[in-house]
């Protein structure tokens, strides 16, 4: 602060007087004017009436509301008055009314015919008074000694070790959390299709290579010819595996119920084609298309929702949650908003059918940020 | 004339039933469609009147789309290069039935977002520009309705289609158009339009052609039975009960918490700034008091 806000003398001078300790006179309360009902007995009597009369409403308003909620079928009759159920507009506004009135009353009373007079509350310290201090901390001190927990160590000292071994449960109930997820995060079940296996046959064990993953229409679960996509085409697509699991050498048991919602939400991919010459592939990324055929992972980088609000126009996918932009033609890349790393691309092609597969895994962990990411693996982390 | 008043009755007790409106609409559609195809002239009878047709097309492409488009389809750029109005060489008849018949093209004014508005052609002329249009190069065609039309499936086709539609739709659509169709909001200004109670066969063209800023969802991508599976649960959401009130336009919490905050929380406040703004002061003295 600077000492422009110094108070000058009043009168200017410095043998003035300085201001005074209240330079305005304090004017007090002004002076209590009665209300009409006060003074006017008649108006007294209508505004008893007038108090009564909203009781009664509301009174009204509550039978009403057990009327229609025992007459009017709930759920069977909801276009009643413009679009809205006839039991629910009525049930609404009967029981809405009756508390409105009750309030209207209660205020109306208040401030026509209850007792009318100005109160001035003084502000109380925070503290206690010196004296109860004393007496509290006295009390404590002679509740401590009596104790005699300075002179029993071996109960103190058991006491101690009850109490710190209670943390124990705890610590013990959060294992019902689940397993640590390991190393769950940075794969996903497009790395089952083109492993290797053993499986027995006939006796033998034999090596099988499990065919390349195949990708699959959402929902519909039909595997994509590469050749029936347009430019500007857009594909929600999941694995087929999730479709198709003996194909792939998968127990279905592990791709159904909440297994398959746990592969889903990192598995889920956005297939898009564009022109070829609109495509910028990155680095060490010129084969990881088809003919303008790219994928990337649909979970946000940034929280992990599912985003495919894509723009044809532009090729920017729009992350409803937090409004994070990624460039499909230019390796997922951020354009706008919170999220840190670039959509994970797949590395696709095509199989000796013709339909659109999976080269492998997605190369990074797909989905937001976690402690133990490795971000040297991050191949652009470092860009931009 | 016993059997056609026992018919009569049977078909009255079905009239509120919840087929009833797509039946009406279906019935009216045929008729319309029915006399249209018995008085309008032949379009693809023979080879002449196919070009009569698109010799009317592209008089009507000169004078209401060549400004923006070229004269032969072919776009036009700005200076800077940008796009002024995008080459129509290669977007078929589909394209135009839908952009002309939603009213969004001709545009009013230029713009980031042709929106839907009154159409201005007739449906013949329509025609004779999808023609024109599609000679011009490659696209799709404008759908059949037994394509799109779910009015031509039977009760139990119809509850099939509907839970298959509900998936393809979960996972293709609510992106932008949101859960209930609603339609949302887009980059830069832009907004996906709300699409419950549009005409199946424009939902159908729109996936197909993949109109201004969309994605295509061409049959290669979303295969034509299961636009139409789309398409009936869109039909249904149309009939769809709403219980608990007033939807607010269906956007979610959006709208919802404004009016609760605006209407709600603002009437109470303005309740309360009117009972404290009423004095219950009076100048008079009560009889006999002192002074």
């Amino acid at each position: 602060m600077t000492d422009s806000h110094e108070i000058e003398p009043a009168h200017g001078g410095h043998h003035g007087e300085l201001v005074p300790d209240e330079p305005i006179a304090n004017p007090g309360m002004p002076e209590h004017l009665p209300r009409p009902t006060d003074v006017d007995p008649k108006k007294e009597k209508r505004a008893e009436l007038q108090v009564a009369a909203f009781f009664g409403l509301s009174a009204i308003c509550t039978v009403l509301f057990a009327v229609a909620y025992f007459t009017l079928d709930i759920g069977s009759n909801w276009h009643t008055f413009g679009g809205v159920g006839a039991s629910t507009v009525a049930l609404g506004a009967t029981l809405g009314l009756s508390m409105l009135f009750i309030g209207i009353a209660i205020i109306h009373w208040a401030r026509k015919l209850m007792g009318d007079h100005e109160i001035v509350e003084m502000r109380h310290p925070a503290y206690s008074e010196e004296v109860d201090r004393v007496r509290a901390l006295d009390d404590l001190k002679i509740g401590f000694e009596e104790t005699g927990i300075a002179r029993r160590p071996l109960i103190r000292n058991s006491a101690l070790g009850a109490l710190a071994l209670l943390g124990v449960p705890a610590v013990v109930l959060l294992r019902d959390l689940g397993t640590l997820p390991g190393d769950a995060l940075e794969h996903t079940i497009w790395g089952q299709g083109g492993r290797k296996i053993k499986i027995i046959e006939d006796g033998k064990e034999v090596e099988v290579e499990v065919p390349l993953m195949r990708i699959a229409r959402d929902a519909i679960g039909t595997p994509i010819l590469a050749s029936d996509l347009e430019i500007g085409d857009l594909v929600n697509a999941q694995p087929e595996v999730l479709f198709n699991p003996g194909r792939y050498y998968v127990e279905p048991a592990d791709v159904h119920g909440h297994e398959l919602q746990t592969h889903k939400s990192k598995a889920s991919l956005i297939l898009l084609r564009m022109e070829p010459r609109d495509l910028k592939p990155g680095k060490g990324r010129e084969d990881w298309d088809v003919n303008g055929i790219v994928a990337y992972s649909k979970i946000c980088t940034h929280v992990g929702c599912p985003i495919s609000l894509n723009e044809r126009t532009t090729h920017h996918l729009l992350c409803p949650c937090h409004q994070s932009t990624f460039d499909l033609a230019d390796s997922g890349r951020v354009v706008f908003g919170p999220a840190g790393r670039p959509l994970p691309q797949l590395p696709i092609a095509v199989d000796e059918q013709g339909y659109l597969v999976a080269q492998s895994d997605f190369t990074e962990p797909v989905g937001p940020s976690y402690w133990e990411r490795d971000y040297e693996r991050d191949r652009f982390a470092e860009d931009d | 004339m016993r059997l056609l008043n026992r018919s009569a009755g049977r078909l009255s007790r079905h009239r509120r039933g919840p087929i009833a409106g797509l039946v009406v609409l279906l019935l009216g559609l045929l008729l319309t469609g029915g006399l249209y195809a018995a008085f309008a002239p032949a379009q693809a009878d023979s080879a002449a009147s196919q070009e009569e047709l698109v010799k009317e097309g592209r008089e009507l492409f000169l004078v209401g789309c060549a400004f923006c488009h070229g004269q032969n389809g072919e776009g036009v750029l700005t200076q800077s290069g940008d796009q002024y109005g995008p080459a129509l060489t290669d977007v078929g008849a589909a394209s135009v039935d839908f952009q002309v018949g939603t009213g969004r093209m001709p545009m009013s004014t230029p713009g980031n977002q042709a929106q839907r508005k009154e159409v201005v052609y007739s449906d013949a002329e329509i025609a004779a520009l999808s023609a024109y249009v599609a000679s011009l190069g490659t696209g799709p065609a404008i759908p059949d309705a037994e394509m799109y039309d779910p009015a031509t499936l039977s009760d139990e086709e119809y509850d099939e289609y509907v839970t298959r539609g509900g998936q393809i739709f979960l996972a293709n659509c609510t992106a932008c158009h949101n859960f209930e169709g609603s339609g949302g909001a887009m980059p830069r200004g832009g907004f996906a339009p709300k699409i419950r109670g549009v005409d199946p066969k424009h939902i159908y063209e729109a996936m197909l052609t993949g109109p201004q800023s969309m994605d295509t969802f061409s049959d290669g991508n979303i295969p034509p039975d299961d636009k139409k599976a789309i398409i009936a649960y869109l039909d249904t959401l149309n009939e769809q009960p709403s219980y608990g009130g007033l939807t607010l336009g269906g956007l979610g919490p959006v709208s919802e918490g404004l009016i609760a905050w605006l209407v709600g929380m603002g009437g109470l406040v303005a309740f309360a700034v009117w009972i404290a703004a009423q004095t219950t002061r009076t100048s008079k003295k009560k009889d006999g008091a002192d002074a």
